[in-house]
């Protein structure tokens, strides 16, 4: 054997030590982590109920409790759950679909357009607020943010064009939400609408359950229906359509997906940025960065991120609660920074 | 046996015409190269052939039926495209990019069959990258890359193979270790069709050559009769020697021409 060949053989076996485990415990143990954060969650409060009991009460009726968990605390973690779900799903297919770990809803002023549509809807007093309308304008300003983000920033876009034209319409899109603001004859409503767009999941309800489920099955759905060319995509599109990849299909699919989701999490959570960049991010390593494998942990490690921030802001001391979207956005920008600074040199020239 | 036609082909880029009226065949068992001065539609030509651009006028036909019309994952069965100056985006390991020219078979790179697995070592073993098999291929050097994304195409298996620049990027060892495996597979039946600059190489390696100069089909036969200095004067604007040496044709490029 040549001195070459052992060298490879010692590599491979060190790299086969560092294999990452397998995608099924992997899955597994994000579910464990789940389960045990969500009976955090129904524990965790103002009035803290034991773990034990709190589980107890999710079957059996246990007093005043019980009530504080199956009307308060259980629809915030499912909730907290789906949109924490929805953001990682959608996050990892548009970083997959933009062959950039940089995308993210938030980032292309998603969350923004969302709000705005949601809003708008509110401003003009055409709806309650747990009507269907609500996620629907919030769907169709997401899809119209992150469809103008894709289409100006064009197939070959760097990921600074992109970024720059997210933050035009993000901008754009504040200022909407501003000016009907400005505008609004209620001041109660102001408050009311400002600290919605923060993002929170305090005093949610089952209704509000029921409101964001069907869309975000449906969104995920979608974005898993793209997880096979995903995968081809990782060679760039010519190859991607050389392997019978239909381009315009899986644009549409991520697209549409992401658009879904995020304005269902917008109309029940408000604006939560950033775990849509950050759960994929964890996990991509785990997986062997294959883009199709990435999808189902990054939303379940979203799911996780989101139910333990909304366990933190239960816990943090204040006077009113921390927003839960101030909460992520702490936590996110920094890596969001971090990340540019250790691809500058790539970002600069890479076509996203 | 696969016969891939181009009938009175045009294609438009925006509002160039970037090909017009070519007619062209190909056959199975035969390496043709495709050679022309910059601009001059090779990569136009060759993407059509795959059937990744949709034509202005004629169309390309693979054994009588048309490529755009085929089913996508028919298609890519059918044809491997090598895209040039292709890249990998994620840190993906080598072997698991190769395996992504499994996907038209609906093999994915975690459940490869046994024909799969055996077409993927294969492959990896022609374009010599098992060395680094498990390394992501975002650390590769460039001409490790394109090795690794030849061995994606090779692993499809597909009975046609269509590579722009393949040894654009490579080191003369690794450069002539490419030309052979595509050589190989011609002589093996598969009908290949390569992009390449390096003329010298071209005549050496290719059964056939197409000269293609601002998108028009200038000669299409072997090596000998289209590298004359009056073709390549021609098509080049270059005076060029061209000798017959005991390893074939030599051709060197002495000076430009002034414009025409």
């Amino acid at each position: 054997m040549t001195p070459g060949g052992a060298v490879a053989i010692a590599e491979a076996s060190t790299q086969s030590v560092l294999m990452p485990a397998s995608r099924p415990s992997l899955i597994a143990s994000l579910a464990i982590l789940l389960a045990a954060l969500s009976l955090a969650s129904l524990a965790v409060g103002p009035a803290p109920i034991p773990v034990v009991a709190a589980a107890k009460a999710l079957v059996s009726d246990q007093g005043s409790a019980g009530v504080v968990v199956r009307e308060i605390r259980l629809p915030r973690t499912i909730l907290a759950l789906l949109v924490g779900w929805i953001l990682g799903l959608t996050g990892a297919a548009l970083q997959g679909l933009l062959r950039n770990p940089l995308a993210d809803t938030s980032v292309f002023g998603a969350q923004q357009a969302g709000a705005l549509g949601a809003v708008l809807v509110l401003y003009f007093g055409l709806v309650g607020a747990l009507s269907w309308a609500l996620p629907v304008a919030a769907i169709a300003g997401a899809l119209v943010s992150i469809a103008v983000v894709v289409a100006v920033a064009g197939r070959n876009a760097t990921v600074v064009v992109l970024v720059l034209a997210g933050l035009a319409v993000g901008s754009l899109a504040g200022a909407g939400t501003s000016l009907a603001i400005s505008l609004s004859p209620n001041p109660f409503a102001v408050t009311e609408i400002v600290f919605w767009l923060l993002g929170s999941f305090e005093d949610r309800s089952m209704t509000h359950v029921w409101l964001a489920l069907p869309f975000i099955l449906a969104a995920s759905a979608l974005v898993l229906a793209a997880a096979p060319s995903l995968r081809a995509l990782a060679l760039g599109e010519e190859t991607a359509q050389s392997l019978g990849v239909d381009l315009r299909r899986l644009r549409l699919l991520v697209v549409a997906g992401a658009a879904v989701g995020t304005g269902a999490s917008v109309a029940v959570a408000g604006s939560i940025g950033f775990v849509g960049l950050v759960a994929p991010h964890l996990v991509r390593p785990l997986v062997g960065y294959d883009p199709a494998r990435t999808l189902v942990p990054a939303g379940l490690a979203g799911a996780a991120l989101l139910l333990a921030a909304d366990c933190a802001v239960r816990l943090i001391p204040s006077g009113t609660e921390v927003r839960i979207g101030v909460l992520t956005a702490i936590l996110g920008v920094p890596l969001f920074l971090w990340v540019i600074a250790r691809r500058k040199a790539e970002l600069a020239e890479t076509p996203a | 046996m696969k016969r891939l036609v181009a009938r009175s082909l045009s294609i438009d880029l925006g509002s160039r015409r970037a090909l017009s009226g070519v007619d062209l065949a190909f056959e199975s068992g035969r390496f043709a190269v495709i050679v022309g001065p910059n601009g001059a539609g090779k990569t136009t030509l060759l993407r059509s052939l795959a059937g990744l651009v949709t034509p202005a006028a004629g169309a390309v036909t693979l054994d009588g039926e048309p490529v755009a019309r085929l089913r996508a994952a028919d298609r890519a069965r059918a044809i491997a495209y090598l895209a040039q100056n292709g890249g990998v985006a994620w840190p993906l390991p080598v072997r698991d990019v190769v395996a992504l020219g499994r996907l038209p078979h609906g093999e994915r790179p975690d459940s490869l069959g046994g024909a799969g697995s055996r077409a993927v070592e294969d492959a990896m073993a022609a374009a010599d990258v098992r060395d680094f098999a498990d390394r992501p291929a975002t650390e590769l050097s460039g001409g490790e890359r394109a090795r690794v994304l030849l061995a994606r195409a090779l692993a499809t298996k597909a009975p046609v193979l269509l590579a722009d620049e393949p040894v654009a990027a490579l080191d003369p060892r690794h450069e002539l270790m490419v030309l052979e495996v595509l050589r190989a597979q011609a002589r093996a039946g598969a009908l290949v069709v390569a992009i390449m600059h390096n003329l010298t190489l071209a005549a050496r390696f290719a059964d056939e050559i197409v000269l293609l100069d601002r998108g028009r089909l200038q000669a299409h036969a072997p090596p000998a009769e289209v590298f004359t200095p009056e073709k390549l004067a021609a098509s080049f604007g270059i005076s060029a020697h061209v000798s017959q040496e005991t390893g074939g044709l030599v051709v060197v490029a002495e000076s430009p021409l002034p414009q025409a």
